[in-house]
């Protein structure tokens, strides 16, 4: 008789195809927060899935920084025209020339922060009611908390202590006018499930995650990429190295990890026996212990 | 090369579970230590919490840091909330709903219970059955978790003494034997030195049963799912409207019981109207058969008006049809429920409105007494309560399917989720 029992990842990726489902069905005007990274393009692949054979009903919102590895950018384009998908574009520069934000200064100078006024206005512009976002809670400690249906405020705020009540499968994103929400739909997913999806499913990501030579540089134990984004100490020496990329980010405050892992099978092992967390290699999170908790309040994804 | 180490993965099930204990028995310890002994500990993590020792002037490193979340908790130095935790053996990945214990909290103990299949609850080996205790038992038989596991705790300071976790257990299963308890499983052991928790002790030869890890590993989870009751509330309409799929109208949803097969009928409720399955999708998949809990679309051979909320069931076994809905609910809100009160309704896929038509019975969780005297439901209070919908809602017990039994109620003037309920 064959055994009605789904694997791990099948198990995520129903209940993934679920939320996105109620997303869609429940607010007006959702937009998937797309930063070319894999959590984000599992996201899409995910949201492909739950709409097949129609089109994801949702746009991609990109939040520019500026400081993007380039090959992230060419990835996102390609995607865009393979599936058709719609996208939309903030830019943090752009907050910037218009005086909106200022941008930091000095050699940890980083656009990380900035990033939550531009991401703000472009919900707000666009009149976007959810923001779907490719957190999971095993990234760090304040989001292990985090609601799928996350409700935030007029001001786009996250109140740790007020959140909703979220029980077995049924999600309420019922809100105020002015108010919107962000929906979580790989919160039970760990690096290591994406890992080994993408490689079940064959899933394209940008190739800066594979080993590949670049010209680094060293800060305080982390390697970076060099690019015209980055002051160097004069005591800091770029050098060539293999390296690759466990997360992308902004430029500015995304390590790069030495290794040789050029395959998924390869990563997939390294994740295995790796003994630091994904957000270790960067250097937002480090500022002090609540730092993700604080940014989050103030409406990062 | 890929060896098999690396294809494991494609093996492995899932498994949630809740932790439950008063506070100091040591469910952040035993929390703690399933991380750091299945290697789930970071050493980033690690040395944040080596750092956070140090500040606290805690001598030890304190496992039970790795698992408290925001700012104000920490500074309190108690959990508040439900957070997720994860981990993984070769064998399962596991989902906790860490909760916190007190009264106060029962909301979040409903909360993380609700989606769990397995609840462990902590004694403390010194103290035997505390009030707690009972509460926590409860709540998992109330929301319906399918496997319960009592780990007597801190056996180190009973000098891992048989008698004493005899007892225990006797007295637990005399409680135990007034719920509607499934699986009962009893553990003695070690949080802080480990014993029976992923390591076999080596100080308790009169227990013979597994560890705490091996049954968190081996459990026969794949039968908690009803696949006997063909349920799929329809949660969307896919129409692509393309040339290569002009004619296509799928109902996307997650089934919720049963088995759907290519062929067979199906009705439609609340129409009545049946047709038979043309096709089930997952993804760019079409498969022959489905069951819970996929996320599929299935198409139909007739044309039927069928929308979000709709649900599609087998013809020779209904679920219930009403607008009476006897209900055990659980609040969760500061405001107490009001009596006459009117509330949305979200069962399934359907949303309707409902009003509170009576409050049968207030439940001590302490003691499981009823009362009618005092009828008052406020927040973490669980009631037996009558509502009348707008619309028939079409449902099962919640003891025979978590998913078409549960519903929630949202305050429409606030739009917070006020109460939990179990179908009765
Ligand atoms: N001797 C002993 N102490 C324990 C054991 N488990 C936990 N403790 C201690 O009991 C205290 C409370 O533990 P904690 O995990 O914080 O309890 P929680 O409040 O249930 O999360 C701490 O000082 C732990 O070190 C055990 O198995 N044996």
């Amino acid at each position: 008789m064959h055994s009605y029992r789904l694997t791990h990842l099948k198990e995520l990726e129903s209940e993934s195809m679920h939320i996105l489902r109620e997303v869609a069905s429940q607010f007006d005007n959702p937009a998937l927060l797309f930063s070319g990274g894999k959590d984000s393009i599992l996201c899409f692949h995910l949201a492909r899935k739950a709409f097949f054979p129609a089109k994801v009903p949702f746009p991609l919102l990109h939040v520019d920084t500026g400081h993007n590895f380039s090959e992230t950018i060419e990835f996102r384009d390609k995607l865009v025209e393979k599936y058709g998908a719609k996208l939309m574009v903030g830019s943090v520069q752009k907050s910037i020339d218009e005086g909106k934000v200022q941008e930091e200064t000095g050699f940890h100078a980083s656009r990380n922060k900035l990033q939550i006024n531009t991401l703000l206005e472009a919900i707000e512009s666009n009149k976007i009611d959810c923001a779907i976002g490719g957190a999971r809670r095993d990234e760090e400690k304040a989001r292990a908390k985090e609601r799928v249906f996350s409700h935030r405020d007029e001001f786009g705020q996250w109140d740790p202590k007020n959140q909703r009540a979220e029980l077995w499968n049924l999600y309420n994103g019922r809100k105020r006018p002015g108010e919107h929400f962000r929906a979580f739909p790989i919160s039970n997913w760990t690096e290591m499930d994406v890992w080994q999806y993408i490689l079940l499913e064959n899933i394209e990501i940008p190739n800066i995650y594979f080993s590949h030579e670049r010209e680094v540089f060293e800060r305080d134990g982390v390697l970076y990429a060099n690019s015209p984004f980055m002051h160097l100490k004069p005591t800091e020496k770029p050098f060539m190295k293999r390296v690759r990329f466990r997360t992308i980010g902004d430029m500015s405050c995304t390590g790069a990890v030495d290794s040789p892992a050029s395959t998924l099978e390869e990563i997939i092992a390294e994740v295995a026996s790796t003994r630091t967390t994904e957000r270790g290699s960067r250097m937002d999170d480090k500022r002090s212990e609540a730092a993700m908790e604080d940014r989050k309040k103030e409406g990062y994804f | 090369m890929m060896t098999k180490e690396h294809h494991g993965y494609l093996d492995m099930d899932l498994l949630r579970f809740t932790t439950a204990g008063s506070v100091d028995d040591g469910k952040s310890t035993l929390i703690g230590r399933l991380l750091y002994d299945s290697r789930a500990i970071f050493d980033d993590q690690m040395e944040a919490v080596e750092q956070a020792s140090s500040k606290r002037g805690n001598g030890d490193v304190d496992l039970s840091l790795l698992t408290d979340g925001l700012r104000a908790e920490r500074e309190q130095g108690i959990t508040i909330d439900v957070a997720y935790r994860y981990f993984a053996t070769p064998k399962r990945k596991f989902i906790i709903a860490d909760t916190p214990g007190h009264i106060q909290y029962t909301r979040n103990m409903v909360t993380g219970a609700s989606t769990a299949n397995l609840a462990i609850i902590l004694v403390d080996a010194r103290k035997g059955i505390q009030e707690q205790t009972n509460r926590h038992a409860f709540i998992a038989s109330l929301l319906g978790i399918p496997h319960v596991v009592f780990c007597i705790n801190k056996m180190d300071l009973v000098d891992y003494d048989e008698a004493v976790f005899q007892k225990i257990k006797s007295d637990l299963e005399d409680f135990s034997s007034k719920l509607e308890a499934r699986d009962l499983n009893f553990i003695p052991i070690s949080a802080l030195k480990g014993d029976n928790v992923v390591h076999r002790s080596t100080k308790m030869d009169w227990y013979q049963g597994s560890t705490l890890m091996y049954l968190l590993e081996n459990i026969h989870i794949a039968g908690d799912l009803n696949h006997i009751d063909r349920r799929l509330p329809v949660q969307h309409v896919i129409r692509p409207m393309t040339d290569e799929w002009h004619d296509f109208r799928g109902f996307a949803g997650q089934i919720s019981g049963g088995i759907f097969r290519k062929g067979e009928t199906v009705q439609v409720l609340p129409s009545g109207f049946q047709s038979t399955i043309k096709s089930i999708h997952i993804g760019e998949h079409e498969v022959e058969e489905a069951f819970a809990p996929q996320s599929i679309v299935v198409t139909l051979n007739d044309e039927i008006d069928i929308s979000r909320g709709d649900m599609l069931v087998s013809p020779n076994n209904l679920p219930q049809s009403s607008q009476d809905i006897d209900v055990m609910l659980c609040w969760l809100n500061d405001r107490p429920l009001q009596p006459n009160g009117k509330y949305t309704v979200k069962h399934t896929t359907r949303e309707a409105r409902c009003m509170v038509k009576e409050v049968t019975y207030k439940m001590d969780i302490n003691s499981l007494r009823r009362y009618e005297e005092d009828r008052t439901i406020g927040m973490n209070d669980i009631g037996r309560v009558l509502l009348r919908t707008t619309v028939p809602l079409h449902f099962d017990n919640y003891a025979r399917n978590r998913h078409t039994g549960s519903l929630i109620l949202i305050d429409e003037a606030t739009n917070e989720t006020v109460a939990a309920g179990m179908i009765v």
